[in-house]
């Protein structure tokens, strides 16, 4: 029992945070027809901006979050003008920039490794205040905090897209950009807007994930990248909420599958296969994804 | 003679294309205000490329776009969809026509995207003119029929309440009853004030309630003149609507030439869209 605690408490933590960098992935394939295999150096990105002005600058970790959010934000921004735009002006199609974004992967990466190094960082926070909740959970005060700013954030992404006029749009836009502009939605700003919340929200995500794993190096964005887009794929490739529920679900059943009483459970090390094992059930059983596009003509 | 008033849309010697074939040769047409005019012509004489065109998701390589809204006159050549959209003019595109993963309110709500103020009295307003709409609004546009989204198409287009409103093939591949309905409220918006450029494969209908026509082949005018006089016209009837023999049958009778050839009747405002 206190086992099976553990695991959902770990898997909500997982879950969430994959959530929170897939949707920034399908939202910038949904608008702007943009594979980026980049996302996950997004996240390292985030992280080790976050570890510059919390360890080296010695900031407040709350306010190394926002100034790493922000500054992922003007990442994303920055590529987008300097780049994407620029790559699609000249009409680059879908497999042409998945092609290009991996490469920027690689030069993200490497740039980061340059910069800070292979060796394993870790923020300046507490990491041994370890609650015990009823006795059956024990998870660390910065776990707590991170699972708390994620849902907060999912919670709030969500609201967005749901309720705002923003959100709205951009939902409307990946789903039919022609029909999109003819309601007089301007393409450029939804675009910019898509990277600011897209790339942000990735670097919170980097944050988070090296918060919740206590130590992290540069490969850490790369390392989560497949879950991340089994979770969009699982969701339903350009559909916000769905890449939202794939991502807690997800990282659900990456935890679970390591429980003692589902046969011994799988090796930890595993996990990522039972991800894809997840994903390809599904789609056998659902091609479209969960929210995805029932295709019609 | 009293002063006609300029068209609200005219376009001389459009010149567009994809890549470096050019499909539009010299295409000029005009919209009288209050008016419904058909674009007709067999596929691929470049009637989708027109209205493209005319709303800026293709760039014309020569040639005008003007647009004269009550007083004013822009030229709209080359416009981005969004500010062409902002200018008072709304287009219907002949697939595509919904946000397959958005509520049917939420469609509505996209077209009256640019309005600050009124968005709940124009959607009561669509409720109204399609009620089958209100029953469903919280169902996805996505899974309705090929009418009723053809229906929400057209509402969503209205939404931004335009004044000039470009309908790509409204009735295609709509069974017969649904054709009627389609052809209803195309009508309808109409007589509220709207005027209409409609693309048709249903030629002769849409001839028989259109003002003017335009007959396009091979991207270039071949025929025009008031709706009526292109269905008794010989050739266009032989070249384009399939030949005489379906004529009678089709055409309304007893009206003659000189009668089809008035003005645009003024518009009854039934209602305000
Ligand atoms: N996106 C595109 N890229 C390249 N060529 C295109 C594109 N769209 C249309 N064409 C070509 O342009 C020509 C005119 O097409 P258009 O769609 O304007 O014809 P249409 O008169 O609307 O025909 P239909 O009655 O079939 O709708 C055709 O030869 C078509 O193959
Ligand atoms: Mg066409």
């Amino acid at each position: 029992m206190s086992e099976l605690a553990q695991l959902l408490a770990n898997g909500l933590v997982t879950g969430s945070i994959i959530a929170i960098a897939a949707i920034g992935l399908t939202l910038v394939y949904g608008i702007l027809g943009i594979v980026n295999f980049a996302h996950g150096e997004y996240l390292a990105f985030g992280a080790f901006i976050a570890f510059a002005v919390n360890v080296t600058l010695g900031w407040p970790i709350a306010g190394s979050i926002v100034f790493a959010m922000v500054a992922t934000a003007m990442l994303g921004l920055g590529l987008e003008y300097g780049l994407w735009r620029p790559l699609r002006r000249r009409g680059a199609k879908v497999v042409a920039l998945l092609l290009v974004s991996i490469g920027l992967a690689l030069v993200l990466r490497h740039v980061i490794f340059l910069v800070w190094g292979a060796t394993p960082r870790r923020f300046d926070v507490d990491v041994f205040q370890v609650y015990d909740l009823g006795g059956v959970i024990r998870l660390s005060l910065t776990q707590i905090t991170a699972v708390s700013i994620a849902f907060a954030a999912i919670l709030l992404v969500g609201l967005t897209l749901a309720r705002t006029k923003l959100g709205k749009s951009m939902r409307a836009y990946s789903d039919n950009s022609a029909l999109a502009s003819v309601s007089g939605i301007d393409v450029d700003r939804i675009t910019a807007y898509t990277w600011v919340l897209g790339a942000g929200l990735a670097g919170l995500g980097g944050v988070l994930l090296g918060l919740v794993q206590g130590s992290f190096n540069p490969n850490m964005g790369f390392t989560l990248l497949l879950p991340i887009f089994a979770a969009v794929i699982l969701g339903g490739v350009g559909s916000a909420y769905g890449s939202l529920v794939g991502g807690v679900g997800l990282g659900l059943a990456m935890e679970l599958s390591t429980w003692n009483a589902l046969a011994g459970g799988v090796d930890p090390v595993y996990k990522p296969v039972v991800a894809f094992a997840i994903l390809i059930l599904a789609l056998l059983v659902r091609p479209q994804g969960l929210f995805g596009k029932a295709r019609y003509v | 003679m009293t002063a006609v008033a300029p068209p609200i849309l005219e376009t001389t010697g459009l010149k567009a294309g994809y890549f470096e074939v050019n499909i539009l040769h010299d295409v000029s047409i005009a919209v009288p205000r209050g008016a419904i005019v058909s674009v007709i012509g067999p596929n691929g004489a470049g009637k989708s490329t027109l209205l493209k065109t005319i709303y800026g998701f293709l760039k014309p390589r020569d040639g005008r776009v003007v647009y004269r809204p009550d007083g004013a006159e822009h030229d709209i050549t080359g416009l981005r969809p969004n500010r062409v959209t902002a200018l008072g003019l709304s287009y219907i595109p002949q697939l595509d026509n919904v946000f397959p993963n958005m509520s049917i309110q939420e469609n509505l709500e996209m077209g009256a995207f640019l309005l600050r103020t009124g968005v709940d009295e124009r959607l009561e307003r669509m409720f109204e003119l399609f009620p089958l709409l209100r029953e469903r609004r919280r169902a996805k546009a996505g899974g309705l029929s090929g009418g009723q989204r053809q229906m929400l198409a057209m509402a969503r287009a209205l939404m931004s309440g335009p004044d000039l409103l470009l309908l790509d093939e409204p009735s295609a591949g709509l069974a017969p009853n649904v054709v009627d309905e389609v052809f209803d409220k195309i009508r309808e918006i109409n007589a509220a004030g709207i005027s209409m450029i409609i693309v048709e494969q249903n030629a002769r209908r849409s001839l028989a309630m259109s003002d003017y026509g335009y007959v396009l082949d091979m991207g270039r005018n071949r025929f025009e003149g008031p709706g009526e006089r292109l269905l008794h016209d010989e050739k266009v009837v032989d070249l384009y609507l399939g030949g005489r023999g379906r004529l009678a049958a089709a055409a309304p009778s007893g009206e003659d030439y000189e009668a089809a050839e008035r003005p645009p009747p003024p518009a009854q405002r039934r209602f305000r869209l």
